[in-house]
C-alpha cells in the first residue's frame, strides 16, 4: 500500500516537473521569438543556432527563473542592445510610418493605376470621328 | 473606309509625377542617409549611460571588478582568439595603449567570449599581453554591454560612464583622438 502510494506520488511529482519545465521552454521561446539574433540575418533569438543566440535564451531562462517578467526581459535587451534588437517594430510615434508605410503604398499605387486605366478607358476630346 | 481619327500624345498626369517624386525623394535621402553612416559606429543605447558593471575572472587569477577602476578610463575590449584577422590585428594596438597610458590613468581590460580558454592563452602569450583579462563564458557581460560580435571595443570614462563604443578593430589612430579630451579633463 504504501509503495502503491510512493509511486502515485513519484509520478505526481514527474508529471508537475515536466509541465513546469515545458512552461517555462514555452515562455523562453515566446521572449526569444520577439529578439532579433545579433549575429545573423533577420533571424529570432529563438529560431537561431548561434552561440550568442544559445546564450541570450539561457539568459533569458535565468532571469524567468530569478522572476522577471516578460516586459522587464523585453525591455532589458533594448536598453542594451536599442529598438533595433525587437523584431516588431514597436507600434508608437515615428514607427508607425513603417508599419503604415506599405498599405500606404499598396493604396497610392493602386489609386495610380486605376486613374491610368479610367483615363485610357475614356473617350480622348482631341480625337475627331 | 479611312480611320480619320488622329492620335495626339497624352501628357502624363501631373498628379502621377508629383506621386513618383513623393515615393523617390523619401527612398533616396533614406539611402544617403544610410551611405553616409559608418557601418562600424553600430549605436549603442549605452553611450553617455553608466556602464553595466561586472565582475570578471582574470586569466591571471583574482577578479577584476568595473568599481576597482572608478578614476580610470577605462578601455574595455571583447575578442576571441579565433576572430582573425580583427582580433590579431587590434592586439598589439591595445597592448601599446596599455603600455603607453597605463601610467596616465588608463587600463585597458580584454574580455574573452565564445572561446576556449587554452586557444584564449595561446593568444595572450602569442601577442604577449599584459593588460588584465578573463573569460565571459556565457556572455554575461558581452550581453550586458549589447555586443553583436568580436571585436568591440567600448571607453568608459573615469565617473563610470560609457562614451565610446566601436565594432572591428581599433588603432592607435582611431582611439587616442577619442582618449585625448578624456584625459585631459582629469
Amino acid at each position: 500500500m504504501i509503495r502503491q502510494h510512493l509511486l502515485v506520488a513519484a509520478w505526481v511529482l514527474a508529471v508537475t516537473l515536466t509541465t513546469s519545465a515545458q512552461e517555462v521552454d514555452l515562455r523562453v521561446r515566446v521572449i526569444a521569438s520577439k529578439l532579433r539574433c545579433p549575429v545573423c540575418q533577420n533571424e529570432s533569438v529563438a529560431d537561431s543556432q548561434s552561440e550568442l543566440s544559445a546564450q541570450m535564451r539561457t539568459l533569458i531562462r535565468d532571469k524567468l527563473a530569478a522572476g522577471e517578467t516578460e516586459d522587464q526581459i523585453v525591455r532589458y535587451f533594448v536598453s542594451r542592445y536599442g529598438e533595433w534588437i525587437l523584431l516588431e517594430p514597436p507600434r508608437q510615434g515615428v514607427l508607425w510610418f513603417v508599419w503604415l508605410a506599405p498599405a500606404a503604398a499598396l493604396l497610392g499605387g493602386a489609386v495610380l493605376v486605376i486613374a491610368y486605366l479610367r483615363r485610357s478607358i475614356r473617350p480622348h476630346p482631341h480625337l475627331t470621328p | 473606309m479611312a480611320d480619320s481619327q488622329t492620335v495626339t500624345p497624352r501628357r502624363p498626369l501631373p498628379w502621377a509625377w508629383i506621386g513618383m517624386a513623393a515615393v523617390v525623394i523619401p527612398l533616396l535621402l533614406v539611402l544617403a542617409f544610410g551611405l553616409r553612416r559608418d557601418p562600424r559606429a553600430l549605436p549603442s543605447p549605452l553611450v553617455g549611460r553608466m556602464a553595466p558593471a561586472f565582475g570578471l575572472q582574470l586569466f591571471s587569477g583574482g577578479r577584476l571588478t568595473l568599481g576597482e577602476l572608478r578614476g580610470r578610463l577605462v578601455v574595455l575590449n571583447f575578442w576571441a582568439s579565433w576572430c582573425v584577422p580583427a582580433c590579431t590585428d587590434e592586439a598589439p594596438v591595445l597592448q601599446a595603449i596599455w603600455e603607453q597610458y597605463r601610467t596616465k590613468g588608463v587600463t585597458v581590460v580584454g574580455v574573452n567570449i565564445q572561446d576556449h580558454e587554452a586557444p584564449a592563452r595561446t593568444f595572450i602569450q602569442r601577442f604577449g599581453l599584459t593588460f588584465p583579462g578573463g573569460m565571459d563564458p556565457r556572455s554575461v557581460i558581452a550581453i550586458d554591454y549589447g555586443v553583436y560580435g568580436v571585436p568591440e571595443t567600448y571607453l568608459i570614462d573615469q565617473s563610470g560612464r560609457t562614451v565610446y563604443k566601436y565594432a572591428g578593430a581599433v588603432s592607435v589612430d582611431l582611439l587616442t583622438p577619442v582618449m585625448a579630451p578624456l584625459l585631459e579633463t582629469r
